[in-house]
């Protein structure tokens, strides 16, 4: 596919050889994690042409993973969730508008029309547009008071309602709800978390990690349900109380929703290009249209390790797509193989997380729960699929390295096995 | 405001004034120092912030934490006066702190 786009433009060069050389544009869609990362990989791989990155938030490209934690607590302040520094755009020639959402994409004039009118032209085109949290829609889901988590504005929202003291419900026992039941317990308030499933972070841990965490989160008294289905909210205007499938009401002052991300694929879907849980790309970031690339939450990459297609939520997930993306619209052939890793703080706890556990066919816990250190390995076919790590960095770092790759159970449950030995 | 000095592997120093409070990997990245990737952004969750501490310097910086030196552990050829750079706040004490980078992170 590049070789053919590479002819095609020597093609055009040949036919137009008197007229100066255009200079080349790359256009970046989404100012997060992934485009940040992009534009800086371009730069890096020695592209010297235009980069215009547009972000629909009027903030410069940020971290996420504080909103749930040290920012929503009021303990950081906002410049520093930034990513770089507003000298790092100037000093990379890198054209940011902030602010400034793309309403279309035309791949037949290779150009992007932002909703304000502007179009223009790109040669090489990244869509980096992340994935905003699924809502509800169930009654009384727009009342004042519902709260979503995605953005700092989100954040902001929230923060207030953290020391306003009353009930938090907090619909859904993933990363996002149990991060902030976290935050909201450490803040005072009463919590209560609402889970369809019987347990918690069942769409991406294991059942040993689900119950450490249940058990956590009890002990810091959190009112927990589990296999809690909501119906709906009650209240005038504001939020006053989460309504059960069973019947049963909750009082509350407040609600986070935290059910999950969709990928954001409108732009992609219009343009017609390939959508399989996200944009499609293939292992070089590439679309099914060989100028436009993608990167980060909004689009699945065919894993060799995995031996399918995935499409991850996470920071370094985004990082190591985007610098794939950002060196292959340069010119380069670089491949998007990594191992996934996610990482998670709640109260004193650091879950660290590498691989995808799913397909596992057999489980192997080293360390002690109790003692809160731990790790949970998991394997399919005697092949080492995932690592969950509790407060045991150490067990995590020897995981990173040995994910994908065949391990032996036996010694893996073997308290006497270092784990260093592993990997030397 | 308190001054660092970052000394690249090959040799490049980056002298920057670091505010109080901040962290010497955002100092760093504020900077734009290259070297220091902090993929997780200081959560002290994936050891893409390793330096080494100039000896001058170790007391005064002082020694990791459990869940820091067991990070330590497997980062890029890590020393005795290895530290994740997340994990030390810049305050006036640091004034003239020299650290120093190691070949690449990871």
């Amino acid at each position: 596919m590049r070789k053919k786009s590479a002819l095609t433009a020597l093609t055009r060069a040949a036919r137009f050889g008197n007229e100066p050389p255009m200079t080349k544009r790359a256009i970046i869609i989404g100012a997060g994690q992934a485009g940040a990362q992009a534009a800086q990989s371009l730069r890096q791989a020695g592209f010297d042409g235009e980069i215009v990155m547009f972000g629909e938030e009027t903030e410069p490209p940020y971290q996420r993973p504080p909103l749930s934690k040290a920012y929503l607590q009021g303990e950081l302040e906002k410049e520093r969730l930034y990513l770089r520094p507003s000298a790092f755009y100037e000093q990379h020639k890198i054209d940011l508008r902030c602010g400034a959402p793309v309403a279309r994409i035309d791949r037949a004039a290779k150009t992007v029309a932002t909703k304000v009118g502007e179009t223009l032209a790109y040669d090489k085109l990244l869509i980096a547009t992340g994935a905003p949290p699924r809502r509800l829609t169930c009654q009384g889901a727009d009342l004042k008071g519902v709260h979503y988590l995605r953005t700092t504005a989100d954040s902001d929202a929230l923060r207030p309602l953290l020391s306003a003291g009353g009930r938090i419900v907090i619909v859904g026992a993933g990363y996002i709800g149990l991060e902030v039941a976290a935050s909201a317990r450490k803040a005072g308030l009463e919590v209560t978390v609402l889970e369809m499933a019987d347990r918690v972070l069942a769409r991406v841990a294991g059942k040993e990690i689900s119950a450490f965490y249940e058990k956590l989160h009890r002990d810091h008294g959190v009112d927990l349900r589990l296999g809690a289905a909501l119906d709906h909210f009650e209240g005038t205007r504001l939020v006053e109380a989460a309504v059960l499938k069973s019947g049963e009401k909750i009082a509350c002052n407040a609600v986070l929703v935290g059910v999950g991300a969709a990928p954001s694929t409108a732009l992609a879907e219009a343009a017609d290009l390939r959508i399989a849980n996200g944009v499609w790309t293939d292992e070089h970031a590439q679309t099914s249209d060989p100028d436009i690339y993608a990167a980060g939450d909004c689009a699945s990459h065919p894993s060799q390790i995995y031996e399918r297609r995935l499409r991850l939520e996470s920071v370094p997930n985004a990082i190591e797509q985007a610098k794939v993306a950002g060196a292959n619209m340069a010119g380069g052939s670089a491949v998007y193989d990594a191992a996934p890793w996610f990482w998670s703080d709640q109260y004193d706890v650091k879950l660290q997380t590498v691989g995808v556990s799913e397909g596992a066919d057999e489980t192997v816990l080293r360390g002690d729960t109790a003692a809160r250190k731990f790790s949970v390995w998991y394997l399919q076919r005697g092949r080492l699929l995932a690592v969950d790590a509790v407060n045991d960095p150490g067990a995590f770092a020897v995981a990173k390295r040995l994910v994908g790759k065949s391990a032996d159970a036996k010694s893996l449950a073997d308290p006497v096995t270092d784990l260093k030995s592993l990997v030397s | 405001m308190p001054k660092i000095t970052y000394i690249e592997h090959n040799g490049k120093e980056h002298v920057v004034e670091a505010e109080a409070g901040i962290s010497v990997m955002e100092a760093a990245v504020k900077n734009m120092v290259p070297g220091i990737d902090a993929d997780c952004g200081g959560a002290c969750a994936c050891a893409t912030c390793h330096v080494y501490v100039d000896p001058a310097w170790s007391g005064k910086v002082g020694k990791p934490e459990a869940m820091e030196e067991s990070m330590l552990d497997f980062a890029h050829e890590p020393k005795e006066n290895s530290r994740l750079s997340c994990q030390i706040t810049v305050k006036k004490e640091l004034d003239g702190l020299v650290v120093r980078l190691p070949e690449f992170q990871g």
